[in-house]
């Protein structure tokens, strides 16, 4: 069900760390909102695929599918603006989001999810302080993961169950016989998870933390 | 934080990306999905704290690079494009209907439901949404309403009911929100 946005390439772009990477886009996305001239947002349209195609080796498309799906958008965006204020401010702002997208588009399909998960956990490490513990966001990723095919799979079950008898109700009615009950076996089985869990020693005391004595 | 409550937060979070999978349909610059019907349901079923992380889970999901939003958009660019707003409101949303559905347990019904929903699904998102519509695209705030707001009205009024319809078979049937505890610190 999920396309993968990851490309793999070995590029340069790809090696750098996730960190570095997502550093990087915060600070365009700084730059081109404190300096708002479109000689800056041209440099940094051009610096962004110079870096995602000619860097990365990254598939024209790629990049294409996300500028096609804002197409009308950025359309609607100029006309309004030529029509209110002028066509340079319009092309200005046009650029932006476009440079940031693409911007965005060129992380995630040079960076593994493992990657951004790692970085995830990193960035949640200032949760010790406060006595969280951050290898839980990573349990809590890998969990919703697994879910997602079960849910499917559940509702699947239960449309084939009311089909063999006969035929799903539709409308209104649906919702309490089909997707509450399933909610409720969907809760029921997110409790026999956290159960399984705790039974393999999910909710210990990590080994590390000093114990008093 | 037990176990259990990170198994419910994750179940959640899945929920709001199986509804990503629904078609969405397109209006203008934001479409109209079926996943803030998820956000919803996440802050009825789970309550204040529990659905906020789910929320910000999915959000989380989303931002790691998977294709979860609705119309297999995923990875960083929603976050800084038109939609932008939304996302960031989303989390706050369950965590209102989360909040006002505690206060509300002892006398949930599917009438208060919807109204807690229409509070935080549609006035806390419309509050962040249009905004920074506003900003990312320069628009003035009558386009900005006109297309960031207008046009989702009737499905949202729609997706609160069918939100708090679920939220009250599930109270019923296998409540996860506990009754507000008066004794302090007692966990």
């Amino acid at each position: 069900m999920t396309l993968p946005l990851y490309v793999p390439v070995a590029s340069p772009v790809h090696r750098l760390s996730a960190g570095v990477k997502l550093l990087c886009l915060a600070a365009l996305a700084v730059l081109l909102f404190a300096r708002p001239t479109l000689t800056v947002a041209g440099a940094a349209l051009v610096g962004t695929l110079a870096v995602g195609l000619g860097v990365a080796r990254l598939p024209v498309a790629v990049l294409a599918r996300q500028a096609w799906a804002l197409r009308w958008f950025l359309l609607a965006l100029l006309v309004v603006h030529a029509l209110t204020t002028d066509v340079a401010s319009g092309a200005h702002t046009v650029l932006r989001l476009l440079t940031l997208v693409l911007a965005a588009a060129v992380v995630t399909a040079t960076t593994r999810v493992t990657e951004m998960v790692a970085v995830v956990e990193r960035l949640c490490a200032p949760l010790r302080l406060v006595g969280g513990r951050p290898q839980r966001v990573g349990l809590l990723i890998a969990m919703a993961l697994r879910f997602i095919p079960v849910l499917v799979e559940r509702a699947d079950r239960i449309r084939a169950a009311q089909a063999a008898r006969g035929g799903a109700p539709r409308g209104v009615r649906a919702l309490r016989t089909t997707v509450a009950p399933l909610l409720v076996q969907l809760l029921q089985m997110a409790h026999d998870v956290s159960e399984a869990l705790d039974a393999r020693g999910a909710d210990d005391v990590p080994a590390h933390r000093p114990r008093r004595t | 934080m037990k176990t259990r409550d990170l198994a419910y937060v994750a179940l959640f979070a899945a929920v709001i990306a199986v509804l990503g999978t629904i078609p969405a349909i397109p209006v203008g610059p934001v479409p109209i999905t079926a996943q803030t019907l998820g956000v919803m349901l996440a802050g009825a079923v789970l309550g204040a704290r529990r659905g906020f992380l789910a929320v910000l889970l999915f959000l989380v999901l989303v931002a790691l690079g998977l294709p979860l939003l609705a119309s297999g958009a995923g990875g960083l660019a929603p976050f800084v494009g038109t939609t932008a707003g939304y996302l960031y409101s989303w989390p706050v949303a369950a965590f209102v209907i989360g909040w006002l559905t505690e206060r509300a347990w002892d006398r949930y019904n599917v009438l208060r439901g919807t109204l807690i929903n229409v509070v935080g699904g549609i006035v806390v998102i419309y509050a962040v949404g249009v905004p920074v519509l506003k900003a990312v695209a320069g628009l003035s705030w009558t386009a900005a309403v006109t297309g960031g707001a207008l046009p989702f009205i009737p499905g949202d009024l729609f997706k609160a009911f069918v939100a708090a319809a679920i939220a009250d078979v599930v109270r019923r049937s296998y409540p996860v929100i506990e009754r507000p505890r008066r004794a302090a610190g007692a966990r």
